[in-house]
């Protein structure tokens, strides 16, 4: 299996060909966003982080913005700051020149002189960036260079018999085929551990998985929630589902059947082939972020109910099993896998032909996603601000 | 007839209903590309899960290839499972 890409300078490849204009902390994003409605072919990436984090918080901020950066679908990054916040541009540089050697320039509003000599410097490189991205040429790339998110999210019976099955089966024969899938949401494994546990391609890997699962639950009950009282919720029993293995068990399957190669952390640059865990988190935006950051091209996104959450540097492609959302919502909807309940199609059917679909989308096909303009940026957070 | 049930996993004791099947009628799914039928003997809402085997009070049941629970009463293959008959092992 063959799709065409940028080949960049650190050896990755991308599916999209993007100028990024990055806030380096809130306090800069109105100048940063600024600078990119001023220069067509820049996209502006909201970065509601940067200071008064904890120390930990901060990482995080810094992982993701980085590891966002260094995806294969981003030619080049202005990213703009204030001068005075929590994480300075040697953090931020450092930990992006650990992942990627590729086009970054930084500016700052304090040190330029205020806001409108920042846009005009920005305007001035983002341009040069955009002029150098619109040489790149799109390449023939092998499917083992494509790393394809797994997420959920708006989730409805239809999501475990349907939607998630067949992209769980286009998984398989894309790992199988040598290329890379990543499940992110530790949450939604929770009561489906064990499962985890002996899916890890060793009993290290499995053993990491299932600690992640164990200090993610915990870490819900130490704020007062338990997910085993509240899950399933009401409204999943009425709609069939008994007990909470079989609810994760529903948004695990999305992963397929082979095992796991690497257990890795939130937002943590993805170096390995295969299927690989992510310790991700439940909310759907927040988790798309994360696998971008850890270099997913692409994210495939199973909804019952309809969503249209993007990402400004990946395609998020939504697969529904729900006919009804598929009519009903089909400014946002990009694949329907209803046939598999309907009995005009099968499964296997199905994932060949949305993994046909992954890879016209890789070519540059856009999605509703790209086409709505929706490009969504959250970064998982865990303490106040401080 | 037409399928109205779908099967996880060839290891499964269930399979989901795709429509409202009521008591009395055919139960009908795949089994490795063949058709197998069993009739319903109490009315399973669509979404929700059949037997497909006789499964006795204290034995797995296994949906996706996996064990999502234990029977708490002996279930007739083409019965209803859900919360009456099927409880959480964790």
């Amino acid at each position: 299996m063959k799709f065409y890409g940028y080949r960049r300078s650190d050896g990755r490849v991308g599916v999209r060909n993007h100028v990024v204009v990055i806030p380096g902390v809130l306090c800069s994003s109105g100048a940063a966003e600024k600078i990119a409605r001023k220069v067509e072919g820049t996209m502006f990436v909201y970065n509601p982080h940067g200071c008064a984090q904890t120390s930990a918080d901060s990482a995080i901020t810094t992982e993701i913005i980085s590891g966002l950066i260094a995806n294969g679908n981003v030619y080049g990054a202005l990213i703009v700051g204030l001068g005075c916040e929590q994480i300075q541009k040697d953090t931020y540089l450092s930990a992006i020149r650990k992942k990627t050697d590729k086009p970054v320039f930084y500016i700052s509003i304090q040190d330029l002189g205020g806001v409108r000599k920042t846009i005009e410097k920005g305007i001035e490189i983002a341009s040069r960036l955009v002029e150098e991205a619109s040489s790149c040429q799109r390449t023939e790339c092998d499917i083992s260079e494509l790393i394809l998110g797994l997420e959920c999210g708006g989730s409805d019976p239809t999501s475990g018999i349907s939607s998630n099955v067949v992209l769980g089966k286009a998984v398989d024969v894309l790992i199988d085929a040598g290329g890379t899938a990543v499940l992110a949401e530790t949450p939604e494994a929770i009561g489906a551990e064990d499962i985890l546990k002996s899916r890890g391609s060793t009993p290290e890997v499995g053993q990491k998985m299932y600690d992640m699962v164990k200090r993610c639950e915990k870490m819900f009950f130490d704020y007062g929630q338990d997910v085993r009282k509240s899950n399933p919720s009401p409204g999943n029993i009425k709609s069939g589902i008994t007990t909470l293995e079989e609810k994760s068990l529903g948004c695990v399957h999305k992963s397929g059947t082979r095992p796991f190669n690497a257990a890795i952390e939130y937002g943590e640059m993805i170096n390995c082939r295969g299927l690989v865990f992510m310790d991700g988190t439940a909310y759907d935006v927040a988790s798309v972020v994360s696998l971008v950051a850890g270099g997913a091209q692409v994210v495939a996104f199973t909804t019952g109910c309809g969503t249209p959450v993007g990402n400004p540097i990946a395609p998020v492609i939504k697969i529904t099993g729900n006919r009804e959302t598929f009519i009903k919502l089909n400014d946002m909807i990009d694949f329907d896998t209803s046939g598999s309940i309907s009995g005009e199609m099968s499964i296997d059917e199905l994932s060949e032909k949305l993994l046909d679909y992954i890879i016209e989308v890789c070519n540059g096909e856009p999605v509703k996603a790209e086409i709505n303009e929706m490009f969504e940026m959250a970064i998982n957070q865990f303490g106040s601000y401080v | 007839m037409k399928i109205n049930a779908i099967l996880m996993s060839c290891k499964d004791d269930v399979v989901t209903a795709l429509t409202d099947i009521s008591a009395n009628e055919e139960i009908v799914y795949e089994l490795n590309g063949q058709e197998k039928s069993i009739r319903a003997v109490s009315d399973i809402p669509k979404f929700h899960k059949a037997a497909i085997r006789q499964i006795n009070r204290g034995e797995p049941v296994n949906k996706y290839g996996e064990k999502i629970g234990y029977a708490t009463e002996n279930i007739n293959a083409g019965e209803h499972v859900h919360r009456h008959n099927l409880a959480s092992s964790l």
